[in-house]
């Protein structure tokens, strides 16, 4: 927790953030992102405001997904039976 | 996935069952097994809504206290149980505010400076896939062997 907080005191005072540092945290972000979202992007460079963009925007999606699945296992939770339901859990982490 | 694998020098080769994985999962199942076992079957919703803060509760525990969106997860969880009121977001006096809307989706995201948030972010959404993955692996498995 201290070395986190003394990590923002040094990039608040001294503003020692290089582009270059800023560019590396956005590539790395451009990797998580699926490939889909990022369309035409085999070139390097996508601008960071993209980038930005896509992962809002994947955010949000991945929150509607949870979401929608969480209702989805409401619904399944309450006409399966318990055993059934962790076999069936059981049966899913194997795979 | 593979990517991230292959960059950081991760020693497990598989990349749909990694021991983080299978502890995310082994986490969400109990607290699924808790729901289904202490939540009346006539209310739906409500179940709904606590299968929802488990997935991020045990995304939560899993990633563990070493990153600022777990923490601020677990908090928002903890506070919730405790109050039920909407907890006042801390408005951002770090360096700047710049990504904004970013800020308001990742979670603690509004009091960070910009390149943690940027860090924080990536280890988010990974985790937050991965949890959706499971899930969605749960209801697959569900719906194809059930009655």
């Amino acid at each position: 927790m201290s070395s986190r907080r003394a990590r923002s005191r040094q990039s608040t005072s001294s503003s020692r953030i290089t582009d270059e540092q800023i560019n590396d945290l956005v590539s790395k972000l451009q990797a998580v992102l699926p490939e889909a979202r990022l369309h035409g992007c085999l070139s390097m460079q996508v601008s960071a405001a993209k980038v930005l963009q896509e992962t809002c925007n994947y955010i949000r999606s991945l929150h509607r997904e949870v979401d929608d699945l969480s209702e989805r296992l409401s619904e399944l939770l309450a006409t399966t039976e318990a055993s059934s339901a962790q076999a069936a859990i059981i049966r899913s982490l194997l795979k | 996935m593979d990517s991230e694998n292959s960059a950081c020098g991760n020693p497990n080769p598989n990349p749909t069952l990694g021991p983080s994985k299978l502890m995310l999962a082994f986490r969400f199942l109990r607290a699924l097994s808790l729901v289904h076992r202490t939540t009346p079957a006539s209310s739906r919703t409500c179940r709904g809504r606590r299968i929802e803060r488990a997935a991020y509760a045990s995304m939560a525990y899993s990633a563990g206290t070493g990153r600022g969106w777990s923490r601020a997860v677990l908090r928002r969880l903890h506070h919730r149980a405790r109050r039920r009121a909407v907890a006042p977001r801390r408005l951002s006096t770090t360096a700047g505010n710049r990504a904004e809307a970013l800020r308001q989706l990742v979670p603690g995201g509004a009091g960070m400076d910009y390149c943690t948030l940027l860090e924080e972010t990536a280890d988010y959404i990974k985790c937050l896939s991965m949890q959706v993955e499971l899930m969605q692996g749960i209801v697959d498995s569900s719906s194809s062997y059930g009655p």
